[in-house]
């Protein structure tokens, strides 16, 4: 029997964006009727630990990113297991897969991205995988499980996923090779320094890395199981499971065919409203302000759909709020390598000011443009490298003191006192009433 | 809420808020089984920063609207609603660093292991922080702003 429900404010996802709208929501308006939709049966999980969901069995109680009485304490109809088939954006409708409809007044699309299935051969085949969600390290677990050896994988694609799906089945003794298209790993969110330390841990785990090359076709062994790969230049890579790690799509579904302006993902503004009235979107699926460039751009990690979110559900709520943007930005743990990255990390051409220090295994990079902070790398020290993100997403023009930002002791007191001053001190306006007096230094020696 | 301030006019740089930063949270409760047996040790969840006659030490600010519990990919880290703290449950933190790369402050630290994050608590338990009581100098103040 199709029913219709009729709610206030509708949101598609229950992941990183759809949690941070329907957290804002509640700040902005205890009371308005919140739906919260998703077609994976679970409570929000934190989707980066299905890693260690594979790695080491983590409980998916230990992979809650919210606790266990969140939805109830919030007022919150959460709806699990249910698929959005269609979207009438005129009439404020969307139609779920079991025929029921959901009338709403403001919807959120956080429906976040797809893994995408590369057109080769084989992909059909047992043992050929995804990894973006529980489900798929549920499904990988139970394939290894079947097996009382050493089993040999194939990961396609060296990129994020591609790293966190190595690292969890390294940890679970597989023999991996890495098949990767460009010429080294973790090449958009990495610099080659950077990314030649990363090659060089997995290699020291024991893992093979294949950059250059694509696999061109899985193959078959009897009964519809994988006997290996075979890579575009002729070379064939045995093996008993496939990983596709090639990247995300954007999940347009809902939303393709309409009018809903789109680019390689939702084009949202800053206050994340797309093109039709009463619809937002944030996270993987959306195009949102990118501070770097100054434009709308993916950037697919989980902060940014978070930040999104929380900025969607309080326009939503009816609290202006702006987006103040985001950019790509990346901490990697990734066999004890510990890295971290954002924005522009290669810079295209000869129009930009690098500096760099490399001493041991602490690497430090910023990138600049005109005084201003476009891009950073940091390896091995990684402690204080929170400060030069905020300069950079601060805009702060750092001409005046910009070598000291890959010192080896790098912290707030290398910059300009007028910026650390401010940040540590008691507000001047509060400082008179407190309780500390303030005296020269010259006369509070310790030990008189 | 009430926070720890900085007065770097009159802090010398002695590291004592972060020795007894450490004893505070350390499994032992004791200096030298701390720097001598404990083993992770204990490190200290401030940090003193100092270039030539400037110093003064950095902890976390328990910000309003905190960028690290917005880039928190786990949950870990949440706002305490009885302390206001910023909190962060250790069960759940997996040191995947996305914390540290927004702090403002640098304010967040890895533990020895190097797998998860430390952050001042602001001493559950105590009245004042013992980086506070514990300065010779009155460099920090612990102060409702
Ligand atoms: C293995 C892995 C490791 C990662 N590691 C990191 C990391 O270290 N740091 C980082 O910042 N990011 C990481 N990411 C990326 C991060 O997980 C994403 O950026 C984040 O999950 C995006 O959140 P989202 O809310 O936009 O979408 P998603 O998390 O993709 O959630 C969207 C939800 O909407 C549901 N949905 C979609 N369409 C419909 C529909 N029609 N009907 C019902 N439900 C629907 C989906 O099933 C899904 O549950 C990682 C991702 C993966 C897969």
């Amino acid at each position: 029997m199709a029913r219709t429900v009729k709610t206030k404010y509708l949101v598609i996802g229950n992941s990183a964006g759809g949690i941070g709208a329907a957290e804002s929501i509640r700040e902005a308006d205890r009371k308005g009727k919140l739906i919260l939709i998703s077609d994976e049966p679970y409570p929000a999980y934190s989707r980066p630990l299905i890693a260690e969901h594979l790695a080491e069995g983590r409980p998916l109680e230990k992979m809650l990113y919210r606790p266990a009485d969140f939805y109830e304490k919030n007022g919150i109809s959460v709806m699990l297991g249910r698929k959005v088939t269609a979207l009438d954006s005129q009439n404020h409708i969307v139609k779920l897969a079991d025929g029921k409809t959901i009338d709403w007044q403001k919807l959120l699309l956080a429906t976040g991205g797809s893994p995408i299935v590369p057109a080769i051969e084989g992909t059909d085949l047992n043992g050929v995988f995804t990894f973006t969600t529980l489900d798929d390290a549920r499904a990988i677990d139970d394939f290894l499980n079947q097996y009382h050896r050493e089993v040999r994988a194939v990961v396609i694609g060296g990129g994020l996923i591609g790293m966190s799906a190595t690292d969890a089945l390294v940890k679970r003794k597989v023999r991996v090779t890495v098949v990767e298209l460009k010429d080294r790993i973790l090449n958009t969110i990495l610099d080659e320094e950077a990314s030649a330390l990363e090659a060089a841990a997995l290699e020291q785990a024991g893992v093979d890395i294949i950059t250059g090359q694509t696999v061109q076709r899985i193959d078959s062994s009897l009964t519809s199981e994988i006997g290996g790969v075979t890579l575009e230049d002729g070379r064939s890579i045995g093996c008993e499971m496939v990983v596709l790690a090639i990247g995300v799509r954007p999940r347009l579904e809902l939303v393709n065919g309409g009018g809903m302006k789109t680019n390689r993902g939702i084009v949202v503004d800053r206050h994340m409203a797309t093109s039709e009235t009463d619809i937002y979107a944030c996270g993987d699926v959306a195009e949102g302000y990118d501070f770097i460039y100054g434009e709308n751009r993916l950037t697919p990690v989980w902060p940014n759909a978070y930040i999104g979110g929380r900025v969607a559900g309080l326009n939503m709520a009816g609290t202006p709020m702006e987006y103040s943007g985001g950019t790509a930005v990346n901490a990697l743990k990734y066999f004890g390598e510990n890295v971290v990255s954002a924005g522009v990390v290669a810079p295209p051409d000869g129009g930009y000011e690098v500096i760099a220090n490399k001493t041991g295994h602490i690497y430090k990079k910023v990138v600049l443009k005109d005084g201003l902070i476009i891009g950073m790398v940091l390896a091995g020290d990684i402690e204080t490298s929170g400060i030069v993100y905020n300069l950079m997403k601060d805009r702060v023009d750092v001409s005046g003191f910009k070598e000291v930002l890959v010192d080896d002791d790098f912290g707030l007191v290398s910059l300009p006192e007028s910026i650390w001053r401010p940040m540590l001190e008691i507000p001047a306006d509060i400082k008179e009433a407190s309780v500390t007096s303030v005296e020269p230094p010259e006369e509070v020696l310790v030990g008189e | 809420m009430k926070r720890v301030y900085v007065n770097e006019a009159v802090c010398i740089g002695c590291h004592l808020c972060e020795v007894y930063c450490q004893l505070q949270h350390a499994q032992s409760k004791d200096l030298v089984k701390l720097f001598k047996r404990e083993n992770p040790r204990t490190l200290p969840r401030l940090r003193v920063e100092e270039r030539g006659i400037v110093s003064f030490s950095v902890r976390c600010q328990q910000c309003d609207e905190a960028p690290c519990v917005q880039a928190c990919l786990t949950g870990a880290l949440a706002r305490d609603s009885l302390s206001g703290t910023v909190a962060v449950d250790p069960e759940r933190c997996i040191g995947c660093w996305t914390c540290l790369l927004f702090c403002p402050l640098g304010a967040i630290r890895q533990n020895e292991g190097q797998d998860k994050m430390i952050k001042c608590d602001l001493c559950p338990g105590e009245e004042v922080p013992v980086c506070v009581t514990n300065c010779p100098n009155e460099a920090l103040a612990y102060v409702e702003v």
